[in-house]
């Protein structure tokens, strides 16, 4: 049985799968995403997800597709930033840097303190290169595929369970539709789908569809369907620049610590990472993200917490409770005799 | 410069901050976001139309989802907690020998059940398949435990009514040759109502704790005693306007406790919380139901001082207990729901939990690293 909270090595042998299975993952370079959205579109066809929305023009960028949802299962963002914003990205990612971390700057390889192999920035120019005036952030976001999945925790079917390759999926002929696991979920990840075809007349174009699995739970699933038969992705398939990456969760970690090292070394001290810590409060994410700027600026939330980590103290609360409720029913009948 | 009278159509444009300025939204750490194009308010450029927005949010779209919970989950939320008080109050009555008082009780408790078990199925998003809740056993879900709790609660209160029932036409239900079978599981169902009782009533509080939706979440620490209080003061306050007052007097005092403690422990609930996310429960239509809960329970309480010499006052306080119940557990409903709408609730409070955890040198539990 699997951790509520803490560093957890592999999810799904805890899960009861034998240890000869690796846990899968993303790992997302946001640094080279050009905003194509070809992963969102894989994605869609692939697992045959209705329309999401009236397609309408939203208003921020070129995001039209709004979040992440039951229908949606990849989601690219734009930001679009200043000069300013830029400057202030820099500054915050050197702090983060310099959080007890290994530093930047001089510093040979794996022999320095917190320095990684063939990591020798000695001799290389860190100064920032110019700043440019204005810069375009894009990030395609997907279900994080949690060491501690707050949506799988609660589920009271068992609709979602913990797959072989470490990753959370709904069993969609399981899920009664009770809702629980939206709230469980600390990224707003999963939702439940409605028929989808609420619409108002004046949409002509809408063609009218099927939708499959309505009033049941929806979520990226990391194409558990293509994973059985060896394939990748749809979406890390598709994506024409390599900025999704799909692999064994180790070596997407691995990846990703190196790819931030070398932004580093360029100067661009914006660059970190998000969900490569195990002792984070999911407990590190099987989807690994490389960022720009803070999370919140993408819609990530900058401290998430798997709710279900608190569940024992919560427990023991409501016993608390219990317990005085017991004991005021007792006074009260002891007093009410009077 | 000259202005024609022509000229005031456009109205004086409000002056904007320069982006820099702490202290725009709540905490003081809102930073805000400036367009691409400075506007000017003379003409000559383009006007800006939208407000600024206040935080570096991702166009201030909602960060986490509230499970899709509508008024079903509201009137199960009171019905549910109803049902949990009654049994212990019946079991009580059963154990002092106060049997118009433990008649009451069953009779409330079997009816709560009966409305709030359809209302949980109702809500679903595939209700055939309710019983796939019964497929396993689950501690880390307080959904799962809440169903097991609820379904054994329910076969006890089902045996006692129908043994209340039985009793009350003078024995003339269909049950022939059962009737003494059932008056045999007429205690140990009583037991099992009285022991399911308790966990009925606070289990809902773990089920809205155990989410991330920050009020809730928030609340986690004393939502339970908010929840246990607001049961037992419904519960107190059905038995006391459906019995006699000679016989109400554990029911009365049931219902003044809860009254206490229901008050007592909201406040304390925010004490514990974030200002943002404490807001949804005081701001807007929750915090309209929850204030109203709170001066019904009070006056519901007043009234179990006087019920003993009144039928008239134990029923009217009584249905105001319920009514202050009810009310609470739509506003929590709804303010969960309010908090999720606003990005900066989910944001602020862990951004500064993180900056606090840093500050206290801990710096290697966050999701985001420089490395």
């Amino acid at each position: 049985m699997g951790l509520l909270s803490g560093p957890e090595e592999n999810p799904a042998a805890d899960s009861g799968w034998g240890h000869d299975h690796a846990r899968k993952g993303f790992f997302t370079d946001t640094s080279i995403c050009i905003g194509c959205k070809a992963c969102e579109v894989a994605c869609k066809e692939w697992n045959r997800n209705p329309q999401d929305g009236d397609l309408k023009i939203l208003g921020s960028s070129y995001d039209n597709t709004g979040s992440l949802g039951a229908n949606t299962w990849r989601h690219v963002a734009f930001v679009e930033q200043k000069k300013d914003r830029i400057e202030e990205a820099r500054e915050s990612g050197r702090k983060l840097v310099s959080l007890g971390m290994p530093t930047i700057g001089p510093r040979s390889g794996a022999a320095a303190p917190g320095g990684r192999a063939g990591e020798d920035f000695t001799g290389v120019d860190t100064t920032p290169p110019d700043t440019p005036e204005f810069r375009w952030l894009m990030s395609s976001d997907v279900c994080k595929h949690c060491t501690h999945a707050g949506c799988l925790d609660v589920c009271p079917t068992g609709a979602l369970f913990r797959t072989e390759f470490g990753t959370v999926v709904v069993q969609s002929d399981i899920c009664n539709g009770c809702g629980t696991c939206v709230g469980g979920c600390p990224f707003g990840v999963i939702e439940r789908r409605d028929d989808g075809t609420v619409s108002p007349k004046e949409d002509r174009g809408r063609v009218q569809q099927e939708v499959p699995n309505k009033g049941t739970a929806n979520k990226c699933t990391l194409c558990y369907d293509r994973l059985v038969e060896g394939e990748e992705p749809a979406c890390a398939k598709t994506c024409p620049t390599t900025s999704i990456k799909f692999g064994d969760r180790s070596d997407m970690v691995e990846q990703a610590h190196e790819r931030v090292a070398q932004l580093h070394a360029q100067g661009m001290t914006e660059a970190r990472l998000y969900g490569a810590n195990p002792e984070d409060g999911v407990g590190g994410t099987g989807s690994v993200f490389l960022l720009l700027d803070e999370p919140e600026v993408y819609g990530l939330p900058p401290d998430p917490q798997v709710p279900t980590a608190d569940l024992p103290h919560m427990y023991r609360t409501a016993a608390v409770a219990m317990g005085g409720m017991l004991v005021a029913t007792a006074l009260a009948f002891l007093g009410g005799r009077r | 410069m000259t202005h024609s009278e022509y000229d005031e159509y456009r109205p004086p444009e409000p002056p904007r901050r320069r982006r820099g300025g702490r202290g725009a939204g709540p905490g003081g750490k809102g930073k805000r976001r400036r367009d691409l194009t400075e506007s000017g308010g003379d003409g000559s450029r383009e006007m800006a139309m939208v407000e600024d927005v206040e935080f570096e949010s991702y166009y201030g779209r909602p960060v986490v989802k509230a499970p899709p919970w509508e008024t079903p989950i509201g009137i199960y939320l009171f019905v549910g907690g109803l049902a949990g008080a009654s049994g212990l109050l019946q079991a009580g009555a059963a154990l002092t020998g106060n049997t118009e008082l433990r008649r009451s009780a069953r009779l409330v408790a079997i009816a709560a059940v009966g409305v709030g078990t359809p209302a949980l199925v109702i809500d679903l998003g595939r209700p055939e398949r309710f019983l796939h809740m019964m497929r396993v056993f689950k501690v880390s879900s307080p959904m799962s435990l809440g169903t097991w709790i609820l379904s054994s609660y329910a076969s006890g209160a089902a045996m006692t009514a129908a043994n209340e029932v039985d009793r009350l036409t003078g024995e003339r239900l269909p049950f022939g040759p059962l009737r003494p079978l059932l008056r045999l599981a007429e205690g140990p169902s009583a037991v099992l109502q009285g022991v399911m009782g308790a966990p009925l009533a606070a289990y809902t509080a773990v089920l809205l704790g155990d989410t991330a939706v920050p009020t809730w979440n928030a609340a986690r620490h004393g939502l339970p005693f908010v929840f246990v209080s607001s049961a037992s003061l419904a519960a107190g306050g059905m038995a006391m306007a459906l019995t006699s007052q000679k016989n109400a007097g554990p029911a009365r005092l049931l219902a003044a406790a809860g009254v206490i403690g229901d008050i007592v422990g909201m406040h304390f609930t925010k004490s514990r919380m974030h200002p943002l996310e404490s807001e949804p429960l005081e701001e807007g239509t929750p915090g309209k139901l929850l204030t109203w809960a709170e001066r019904l329970a009070v006056a519901g309480g007043i009234g179990t001082l006087l019920a003993r010499r009144s039928r008239t006052v134990a029923v009217a306080s009584g249905l105001a207990l319920a009514g202050a119940s009810a009310l609470t557990r739509f506003g929590v409903l709804h303010a969960g729901h309010e908090s999720v709408k606003d990005p900066r609730r989910v944001m602020i409070p862990q951004k500064d939990r993180l900056e606090k955890r840093r500050a206290a040198g801990i710096t290697d539990d966050s999701i985001t690293t420089g490395w």
